[in-house]
């Protein structure tokens, strides 16, 4: 016990006159993975959003701005929040009305184990595969495009949607797959605050008079609306940036991403340069808007779920 | 008779309803895939359509080797960048999270922010700025396509941070050290056998679901021209579609199954140490 008291003062004194060369060796723990970071995050992302203020001399420029006059461009840009904004909020009452039928079943049992593990798949790993589906299910030759054909119905809507062909070659068609990696991406991020709603407000509910209509209305719905609108905007993020999908459906633009490609992989047609730059630009201001409304709604959503 | 009902849960009726409509509606796409590539010829003047397996076969036929070369290149090259990513979380990311939270607790917030950022910027606006980066990093390093891990690493760092994050929220690391520190313990035992173990379950959740994503991953791959799982998968589609679909149905099936296996293993791992916590 003395033993102890009396070494203790000695090894704190020692480690004070080291504590500051301590400390910044301590400090150089966090250099490499700050140094990957700026390296392939902070210079990439101030490349990518930078590059479209310059023009190809090198100097700085807000000409290239105008790239979203042109027509194409800017409606390309319509198409994509346009598609975004419909797959978000479909997708999302579709994700809740699942949520809402897995209400009561236990977290840990094999449905809700598959539910999840399916949802993961097709949220973040479709992508390629997706499109390959659905070219196999209602493109021009697919199973039940081709059974529509021969039940007499020669020009259907998946073989001539709006007389303008396929639909999963135009823009609208893109909502149909996008909502297969929606819906999932609804079910894996609504599911929480779903399963925060509290046996004890139904009981309180029916004790004070309510019905179940009651219940829905005038509690679960006003309780679980931040939650629903900041995952519909998460949703809407996710269709935003997906590429993969759209890329192996159409072959020239339509929506932003494939703008971008095109604009990467052919000379610039608009007249000004860095048009790369400048959609990467502009979708980083959209996705910018965008989550910052969602953290004011997680903040809020965050309140019921302790 | 069923009790009444006051909360949220539907009844069993609506439950089943729900699920079984939803089931069919997001499973006949794949079930099509599948279909497809059982597929042989075209069907015939009746309209009747043969099945077997000759696609398959077709991808082990040495005459077939040149056309599915890029196909087992590319998944080759993604296991090479799976490995090199996730030693990327292991050895970057893993040992920062830890040191952060128990030398420098008030960069915990900087750090969450860093690794969320990747989700906010649209992978095909850093393509942008990854194909300057790379004309660089292909002098240093050359333009195999391991290289591209570095990118996909940027990627994959919030799906990684989050799992880590929430099982080092729930194990109280400052403490644990203190405590294996004072007993005598050097730092590297400290990290080896104390704190890892702790974190074994996040750990293990973000290597998954970093292979996830990597084997998923398209858009940086075919922008900066290297040649992956899906990349190769888009590029034989155009040939031979058959072949291409067998893979993707393989391919998700594969996932599906390690994320089952993952889901119930650690829910019985739950299940026992509750029924233990109440014996005890």
């Amino acid at each position: 016990m003395t033993a102890a008291v009396t070494a203790a003062p000695a090894t704190t004194t020692r480690g004070v006159g080291k504590l500051s060369r301590r400390r910044s060796a301590v400090w150089l723990g966090l250099t490499p993975f700050a140094a990957y970071v700026i390296l392939f995050l902070a210079i990439p992302a101030v490349l990518a959003v930078g590059s479209g203020f310059f023009d190809d001399k090198g100097a700085f420029t807000f000409n290239n701005l105008k790239a979203f006059a042109d027509p194409n461009i800017l409606g390309d840009f319509g198409a994509t929040i346009a598609v975004s904004a419909v797959t978000a909020v479909v997708g999302a009452i579709i994700g809740a009305v699942i949520c809402f039928a897995l209400l009561g079943t236990k977290p840990d049992g094999l449905l809700r184990t598959i539910v999840d593990s399916a949802s993961s798949v097709l949220a973040q790993f479709g992508g390629v595969m997706l499109a390959f589906a659905f070219i196999a299910t209602i493109g021009s030759q697919g199973l039940i495009t081709q059974w529509l054909v021969q039940a007499g119905l020669t020009a259907n809507i998946f073989n001539d949607f709006n007389n303008n062909g396929t639909l999963i070659y135009q823009v609208p068609g893109l909502a149909v797959v996008y909502l297969y990696f929606q819906v999932p991406l609804m079910v894996l991020t609504f599911m929480p605050a779903m399963e925060g709603l509290k046996a004890t407000w139904g009981e309180a509910n029916a004790t004070l008079g309510g019905t179940r209509f009651t219940y829905w209305t005038r509690i679960a719905m006003p309780i679980l609306a931040p939650a629903f609108f900041g995952s519909v905007i998460l949703l809407f993020a996710n269709s935003f940036s997906s590429y993969a999908t759209a890329a192996n459906l159409i072959d020239q633009g339509g929506i932003t991403p494939l703008d971008i490609r095109q604009q990467l992989t052919s000379e610039t047609v608009l007249g000004v340069q860095n048009v790369a730059g400048v959609l990467a630009f502009g979708m980083v201001v959209i996705m910018i808007i965008v989550m910052v409304a969602y953290s004011a709604l997680e903040r809020r959503a965050s309140r019921w779920r302790r | 008779m069923s009790a009444p009902r006051y909360g949220a849960e539907p009844s069993k009726v609506t439950r089943t309803i729900i699920l079984v409509v939803v089931a069919i509606v997001f499973v006949t796409p794949l079930a099509v895939l599948a279909q497809f590539a059982l597929r042989v010829g075209q069907p015939n003047a009746k309209g009747v359509q043969a099945y077997g397996f000759q696609h398959f076969g077709d991808i082990f036929n040495p005459a077939n080797a040149l056309t599915y070369e890029p196909l087992f290149q590319g998944i080759t090259n993604s296991l090479v960048i799976c490995a090199i990513t996730i030693l990327i979380v292991l050895v970057l990311l893993l040992p920062t999270m830890i040191l952060v939270e128990l030398k420098f607790p008030h960069l915990r917030r900087i750090l969450e922010f860093v690794c969320i950022i990747p989700i906010t910027i649209p992978s095909i606006v850093l393509v942008v700025g990854f194909i300057p980066v790379y004309s660089i990093v292909a002098q240093v390093f050359g333009s195999s396509p391991w290289t591209l891990a570095f990118a996909i690493g940027v990627i994959v760092l919030p799906y990684a941070y989050r799992p880590i994050a929430a099982n080092l929220a729930g194990v109280d690391v400052v403490t644990l050290s203190e405590a294996s520190r004072s007993l005598g313990a050097h730092w590297g035992n400290v990290l080896w056998s104390v704190i890892i173990p702790n974190l074994r379950r996040g750990i293990l959740s973000s290597v998954f679901i970093t292979v996830a994503v990597v084997l998923g991953e398209y858009t940086i791959a075919s922008f900066l021209s290297q040649n992956t799982f899906q990349t190769a998968l888009a590029l034989i589609q155009q040939t031979d579609p058959y072949v291409s679909a067998i893979f993707a149905v393989f391919a998700l099936l594969l996932a599906f199954a390690i994320l089952l296996i993952i889901g119930r293993a650690s829910s019985f791992g739950r299940g026992t140490s509750r029924r233990k916590a109440r014996k005890s």
